[in-house]
């Protein structure tokens, strides 16, 4: 042990090469910019959760009990502001996509380093409104902000709420488009867009979104200040405003967002599954048009959060008609997936644990997509427990899940350090089961008819409500793991090697942790992306 | 199934629910297939290609056949899919022509109820099996929704303009009523029954309780003494056109267009009368907004309604029966 600490801290790397603070906080080196973003999101992310056990615990009996009504709607308002701005849009690609995109298009840093840390600092400037907004009272106008109660009816703290939201869209904005211009522009020679790893497709993807869309967001949470500002008639029928036109603003942005938030994570499944299978990924081309498709087509179908909400009956067909087309490309996904797995030579190493438990609830997730799509039934089950158990698959069965998984298989590069394999295992483990006792009953409940954002309920939800809750419990656990072994592992793991899983990427052909320019000198790429057959079999790490 | 503490299935009260139940049971199976297909690939490739000494991995590159396959079944799956949900929500969104109307005001965090026989009641909506009924509705401020679980529909209530839901009750019962758009603190408490009963009960149930007019005459008593009379005449001399059957016809407006004149045609007529100027007059009505409740507005929609040479339908008739008081009936569980 004492050896390799010391062989660890003797390489420079970009972790040891500069001590003190300022030498963080003014970093322009994409993977330092990266962990800052780590401890923001992770900061955000158990505040969130925070906020999801007071929801679970209150739901645990039908009365309202434990929480004040305006309490309890304060707390499922900042759970969903918190996790989507401050933990789920960033997750992936500030995070994983800042470290590893110029790694493995084989480039020093991002094609603007300073923004990107401009991009951090946004972000925390908008975390530390919302920490604000918290302290100060919290806010309760739901996530979605809808009016006119957002507007006129409510004397909480929207316009900070809002505002932080508006400054984080910022950096999900520059994040975007440093992406776009890195990908575009920074490419080692021979490193072709038929070459580029899937996990870069899936960031450009989403870099594609988060530039178009973020800015329509920026837009109608500035309508809402102003109109509660200056009592404009916008949204407001008494003043000639239109409430609906608020939902469409929010959902052109929010759904996209929805992507925004999944899109990085299929990107780090295929990684993953590639690379414990031994194998290319099938159909490679089918997985890049993907999620191009899914980006463009996320566009298109913002209204069918609004069937029952007064649009036209025509508009709500053709909105339900695209939905079904937005779905295609996600079965490809998960057909290409799991065929890549066929005669394969699968491992089953912690970052494949989440992988598995990624494509079976995501497939969960999209196949209630199906259900909902579904006019007819979307009256019945929209704004019930139903959408939040489909979205929640969605979310955090496939995103966090992919998140972890790849947190999990890049910690090595990113830390230099392995993390406990058996412990790995087994926080997969509980998430899964967790997970799953938490959100399948909020399927019964929905089509039961349980309202979504009741604080008090009728009682014969009771039993689905506490299983649900018992399950939240256990799936705290399962979070709490990673993070300790994870702080665990940066003083006592294993001291990584270069490429402990026999990746293929360019991020696994230089050191763990990486030097501050990345490589030594520009790569030159003459392989095909995912060259598992030309790669040895056995793995140095793991089995 | 239907256990009172530990239901998997609601209640089926309505004559959509059972169309509805049928696609979700079709989206269940087929969903549940999909679901174990899948599930039971990844784990047999995953035991029977688990990584092991001796084993290697065959290399396969994918093919366009087999991707073009998984494209277009899923896609052409998801178009019946589609068709069948749309065709659900056609019904569910189309009343049909001679249905009985309740006019529904919701407020935080209430429900009012108007029947057109003048009853009003809170909370709670007694309606009889086997009608046609429309719920009217429109919201004193934010955006509610009417969601009856056992009937299977959901219609968002917004202020400024009405929404209409409607449904025939299949059985008698007392069901759930919610709201399902977050509306603020009491949310949650913005709950009620609806009570579907027989014919014959229902029809005691209206006669009971003490007399006051039908909707329609509550609201000719608003039209009267809101000064409408002046203008609208019913003759051709008034300064404003004659109210006569005008409801469900179409309307050519100063601008060229054209619209049927519907209970939000109506409404606006009377809340915001500049924004479709009848061919012919000149816009000199008055806005009526913050003048008149939206029960009077109600009110003066259903008056305006049942003035039609031949009555549409019985329910659009005045007629004398007095308002029940809503405890005195009997609920059934
Ligand atoms: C000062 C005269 C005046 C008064 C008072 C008035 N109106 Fe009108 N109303 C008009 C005129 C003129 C029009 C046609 C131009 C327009 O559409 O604005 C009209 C149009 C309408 C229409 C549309 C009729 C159609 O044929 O399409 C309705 C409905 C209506 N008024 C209802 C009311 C009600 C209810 C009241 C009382 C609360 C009322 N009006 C009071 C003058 C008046
Ligand atoms: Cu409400
Ligand atoms: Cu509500």
């Amino acid at each position: 042990m004492a050896t390799t600490a010391v062989a660890l801290s003797e390489r420079e790397n970009y972790l040891n090469k500069e001590y003190g603070i300022t030498s963080w906080l003014f970093t322009t080196d994409h993977k330092r910019i990266a962990l800052l973003y780590l401890i923001t999101i992770t900061f955000f992310f158990f505040i969130g959760g925070f906020f999801a056990l007071l929801i679970r615990l209150e739901l645990l009996t039908p009365e309202g009990d434990l929480l004040l009504a305006d309490t309890y709607n304060k707390m499922f308002t900042m759970h969903g502001q918190v996790m989507v701005f401050f933990f789920l849009i960033p997750a992936v690609p500030a995070v994983l996509g800042n470290f590893l995109i110029p790694i493995m298009i084989g480039a020093k840093d991002l094609a603007f380093p300073r923004v990107n840390l401009l991009s951090w600092y946004l972000l925390a400037i908008g975390g530390c409104l919302m920490i604000y907004t918290i302290l100060s009272g919290g806010v309760d106008t739901g996530w979605t902000f809808y009016t006119p109660l957002s507007t006129h009816f409510l004397d909480t703290h929207v316009i900070t709420a809002a505002l932080a939201i508006f400054v984080a869209g910022f950096s999900s904005i520059l994040t975007g488009l440093n992406f776009i211009v890195t990908i575009h522009r920074m490419r080692a020679p021979g490193m072709t867009w038929s070459r580029l790893p899937l996990f870069v497709w899936a960031n450009y993807a989403t870099s594609i979104i988060q530039v178009l869309g973020t800015p329509v967001l920026a837009i109608s949470l500035m309508l809402v200040a102003l109109e509660r500002i200056f009592n404009l008639g916008i949204f407001n029928p008494q003043l000639g405003g239109d409430p609906l036109l608020f939902q469409h603003l929010f959902w052109f942005y929010s759904h996209p967002a929805v992507y925004i938030m999944i899109l990085p994570g299929m990107g780090v499944v295929s990684e993953i599954v590639t690379c414990f299978s031994r194998k290319r990924i099938f159909g490679y081309k089918f997985m890049a048009l993907a999620v191009i498709a899914i980006a463009v087509l996320g566009f298109l179908v913002w209204a069918h959060h609004m069937f029952v909400a007064g649009i036209s009956l025509y508009a709500a067909m053709v909105f339900s008609l695209l939905s079904y087309f937005v779905a295609v490309p996600s079965a490809i996904k998960v057909f290409n997936w799991t065929a890549t797995m066929f005669k394969g030579s699968i491992s089953y190493s912690t970052p494949m644990l989440y992988a598995f438990g990624f494509i079976g609830l995501f497939t969960m997730g999209g196949l209630t997509g199906l259900f909902v799509a579904a006019l007819g039934i979307d009256v019945h089950v929209t704004d019930t427990y139903f959408v939040i158990a489909h979205f929640h698959y969605i979310m955090v069965g496939g995103m966090v899940m992919a998140y972890l998984g790849g947190m999990h298989f890049w910690w090595p590069k990113i830390s230099g350090r392995m993390y406990p394999e058996f412990w790995g295992r087994l926080a997969a483990m509980i998430i899964f089961i967790g997970f799953n006792l938490t959100f399948f009953p909020q399927f019964v409940l929905g089509w039961l008819g349980m309202p979504r954002r009741y604080w008090q309920y009728s009682p014969e939800f009771q039993v689905l409500n506490v299983l649900s809750t018992a399950g939240a419990t256990i799936l705290a656990v399962g979070y709490l793991l990673p993070m300790l072994y994870f702080l665990w592992s940066m003083r006592y793991g294993k001291a990584a090697p270069e490429n402990p899983w026999n990746g293929a990427g360019l991020e696994w052909k230089i050191s763990s942790p990486p030097v501050t320019d990345n490589f030594d000198e520009t790569p030159l790429v003459t392989w095909e992306a995912y060259n598992y057959d030309e790669l040895p079999q056995e793995v140095p790490v793991g089995r | 199934m239907f256990s009172n503490t530990f239901p998997l299935w609601p209640a089926r009260a309505s004559s959509i629910s059972g169309p509805v139940d049928a696609l979700f049971i079709f989206l269940l199976m087929l969903c549940g297939l999909m679901c174990i297909a899948i599930f039971t690939a990844i784990i047999v490739f995953a035991v029977r290609y688990r990584r092991r000494p001796g084993h290697e991995a065959i290399p396969i590159e994918g093919s366009n056949a087999v991707e073009f396959t998984w494209t277009l079944i899923p896609a052409g799956v998801f178009i019946i899919i589609f068709v069948w949900g749309a065709y659900l929500y056609f019904q569910e969104r189309t009343p049909p022509k001679d249905s009985m109307d309740v006019y529904t005001v919701a407020k935080q965090w209430m429900w009012k109820f108007q029947h057109t026989e003048g009853q009003r009641e809170i909370n709670e909506l007694h309606i009889p099996i086997g009608r046609d009924v429309r719920v009217i509705m429109t919201s004193q401020d934010v955006i509610h929704s009417f969601y009856v679980p056992a009937f299977r529909i959901k219609q968002d209530v917004l202020p400024g303009r009405y929404t209409i839901a409607w449904f025939r009750a299949t059985a008698a019962g007392t069901y759930h009523l919610f709201c399902a758009e977050y509306c603020g603190t009491n949310h949650s408490g913005m709950v009620g029954d609806v009570v579907v009963m027989e014919p014959a009960q229902y029809q005691s149930w209206l006669s009971g309780g003490q007399a006051m007019g039908s909707l329609a005459q509550t609201g000719q008593g608003v039209f009267d003494s809101l000064g409408c009379s002046t203008c609208h005449r019913m003759d051709t001399q008034g300064r404003g056109p004659n109210l006569m059957g005008v409801y469900g016809k179409p309307v050519l407006l100063e601008d060229g267009r054209t619209v049927i004149a519907d209970e939000n045609y109506i409404r606006e007529s009377i809340l915001n009368p500049a924004v479709k100027v009848v061919a012919g007059f000149k816009p000199i009505m008055p806005t009526f907004q913050g003048i008149v409740s939206e029960d009077q507005v109600n009110a003066l929609v259903a008056y305006i309604k049942s003035l039609n040479p031949q009555p549409v339908g019985p329910a659009e008739t005045p007629t004398f029966k007095g308002p029940a008081a809503s405890k005195a009936d009997t609920r059934q569980r």
